[in-house]
C-alpha cells in the first residue's frame, strides 16, 4: 500500500516517513504532500511560542496530558536549532515528554530548523499536515526558543500561545513590538513562583492599552479578548483553564467572519513560503560555483555585492 | 538537497551515566547529523516508541551498566514487532569482548565502545547509512 493510503488510515510508521521525505526536500514527494494538504483541514493548530527557558516543552507535555484526558488524539511539532557552521543539530524536547512516549493518541516529532529563520523549521508545516490527515485532532507547533521578533508561527496556527515566564523583563518590554502581539492567548508559566503575578498584571495592562488605542468607539468590543493565563507545570495550577482557553479560541473562530480570515491569511503564507522554499533551492543550486568565484574579490572589496547579485540574479535558471 | 542523518540516542534503564553519549551527540552534531537525545532512566517501550515517531536512521544506545545482553534483546525485538527493523542499531559504552558477538547476532550493526575515537564514530554511522542506501 503506498504510504499514502497507509496515512490516512492513521499508520503512524507511514506518517514518520512521509515526514522525513518532506523533510528531505526532494521533488518527488511534492505531489504526495499536495494530496496530504487537501486531505487535511480537521484538526486545530496550536503554535506555542516564547523565549528560551520560559517553560515551553514542560508546559505542552502537560497540555498533551489534558488533551488526552479528554480522549482525543494530540500531535506535537518540536523544532529546536540547527547549528549555524555543521547544520547538524540536537534535539532535546523529548527529554522533557518522555512520559507521554507510549501513547498511541501522542505523537511527538523533534526537527531541526537547519538555517530557516522566524521559529520554525522548513517542513514544519508539511508535518502539522500529515497529522491532521491521519486524524489528529490538535497538533501543537512548538517554536524554537525566541526572542523578540520570530513572529511566523502567528501566520501558520490557528491558536497562538505566547508563553512568558516571570521575572524575564519589566513593564516596557511588554509595550514592545513583536513577539507579544501575535498571542491570541498568553501563557505566564512558572506562576507558583511569587513574582508571576507582576508579569501577569504587566501583560494584561498591554493588552489594556491595545483595546483602548484600537478602539474607534466607546461600545467596540472585539470579538476575541487576549486573555493571561497563569499556569505552573509543577502544580498542574492552569493547565485545565488553558485548554479551555484554547478550545473556547477555536469556537469563537470557526463561529464568526474570524475563522475565514485567518484561513486565508495562513494559506496564503503557505503558497508564498513554498514557493520561496523552491526559489532559494533553485537558486542555491545554479549559483553556488559562481558565488564561491565571487566571494574572493568581493572580500577584497574589488567587486561589490550589489553588481555581484545582479549578475546571479540574470544569469539563473528559475 | 539531502537529509542531515537522523539519529536518536537513548540511555536505557538504571544508569545514570550521560556524559559520554552527550560527547557522541555534541560529536555527531558537529558532523552535521540531527540528534535526538532522549534523557535518562527510558524503557526498551519508550525508546522504540521514540525512534518510530521520529523515524530515525540510527538507533544508538548508551549503555554503561553491563545491562546490555537484557536490554538489548527486549529493543531488537519490539523493532522487529513494530515493522521497524530497518532502523540501524549501534551500541556504545562498556561491553565485554564475548558479548560482542552475540549481540551482532541479534542485529546490533556495531558497537562504539568506549576507546573508539569520535570521528570513527562519524564514519561508521555514515557508512552504514551509506550501505542501507535510501529508503
Amino acid at each position: 500500500m503506498e504510504l499514502f493510503e497507509r496515512l490516512l488510515k492513521g499508520d503512524l510508521r507511514a506518517a514518520g516517513r512521509l515526514m522525513s521525505r518532506a523533510e528531505a526536500g526532494a521533488v518527488e514527494v511534492r505531489p504526495t504532500l499536495g494530496k496530504i494538504y487537501k486531505a487535511a483541514g480537521k484538526g486545530h493548530i496550536v503554535g506555542l511560542t516564547g523565549v528560551p527557558g520560559s517553560g515551553k516543552s514542560t508546559l505542552v507535555s502537560k497540555l498533551v496530558e489534558a488533551i488526552r484526558e479528554d480522549g482525543r488524539k494530540v500531535g506535537v511539532i518540536a523544532i529546536d536549532p540547527s547549528s549555524p557552521f555543521s547544520g547538524g543539530s540536537i534535539l532535546g524536547d523529548r527529554i522533557r515528554m518522555s512520559n507521554l512516549a507510549m501513547d498511541d493518541g501522542v505523537y511527538i516529532r523533534s526537527m531541526a530548523t537547519r538555517g530557516s529563520t522566524g521559529g520554525l523549521a522548513r517542513s514544519a508545516l508539511a508535518a502539522v499536515d500529515i497529522l491532521d490527515a491521519a486524524g489528529f485532532d490538535i497538533i501543537i507547533i512548538e517554536t524554537v526558543g525566541v526572542g523578540q521578533d520570530e513572529v511566523e508561527i502567528a501566520r501558520a496556527s490557528h491558536s497562538v500561545l505566547v508563553v512568558s515566564a516571570p521575572g524575564l523583563g519589566d513593564d516596557v518590554q511588554a509595550i514592545k513590538a513583536g513577539i507579544l502581539e501575535i498571542a491570541d492567548i498568553h501563557v505566564v508559566s512558572k506562576c507558583d513562583r511569587a513574582d508571576a503575578n507582576r508579569t501577569i498584571t504587566d501583560l494584561k495592562t498591554m493588552l489594556a492599552m491595545g483595546i483602548t488605542v484600537s478602539m474607534k468607539n466607546m461600545n467596540d468590543k472585539p470579538l476575541w479578548q487576549v486573555p493571561v493565563v497563569g499556569t505552573s507545570s509543577e502544580t498542574g495550577e492552569g493547565i485545565r483553564s488553558l485548554l479551555e482557553t484554547i478550545d473556547r479560541h477555536r469556537d469563537v473562530h470557526r463561529s464568526s467572519a474570524l475563522g475565514p480570515q485567518r484561513l486565508r491569511r495562513i494559506a496564503e503564507y503557505r503558497t508564498f513560503k513554498t514557493a520561496e522554499d523552491l526559489l532559494r533551492g533553485r537558486f542555491f543550486a545554479s549559483t553556488s560555483e559562481r558565488v564561491a568565484a565571487m566571494v574572493e574579490r568581493i572580500s577584497r572589496r574589488e567587486l561589490d555585492p550589489f553588481t555581484a547579485s545582479d549578475e546571479l540574479m540574470s544569469n539563473v535558471a528559475l | 538537497m539531502s537529509s542531515p542523518i537522523r539519529v536518536l540516542l537513548a540511555k536505557v534503564g538504571l544508569d545514570g551515566h550521560d556524559r559520554g553519549v552527550k560527547v557522541v551527540a555534541r560529536t555527531l552534531r558537529d558532523a552535521g547529523m540531527d540528534v535526538i537525545y532522549t534523557g535518562l532512566h527510558r524503557t526498551p517501550e519508550e525508546v522504540v516508541y521514540s525512534a518510530i515517531q521520529e523515524d530515525v536512521d540510527v538507533l544508538g544506545i548508551s549503555l554503561l551498566s553491563g545491562a546490555h545482553m537484557t536490554i538489548c534483546p527486549k529493543i531488537m525485538k519490539l523493532l522487529k514487532e513494530q515493522g521497524a527493523e530497518d532502523t540501524i542499531v549501534v551500541v556504545g559504552g562498556v561491553v565485554p569482548d564475548e558479548d560482542v558477538a552475540p549481540l551482532k547476532e541479534m542485529g546490533v550493526k556495531e558497537l562504539l565502545l568506549q576507546d573508539t575515537p569520535p570521528n570513527q564514530i562519524v564514519e561508521t554511522l555514515e557508512n552504514l547509512v551509506a550501505e542501507r542506501g535510501p529508503r
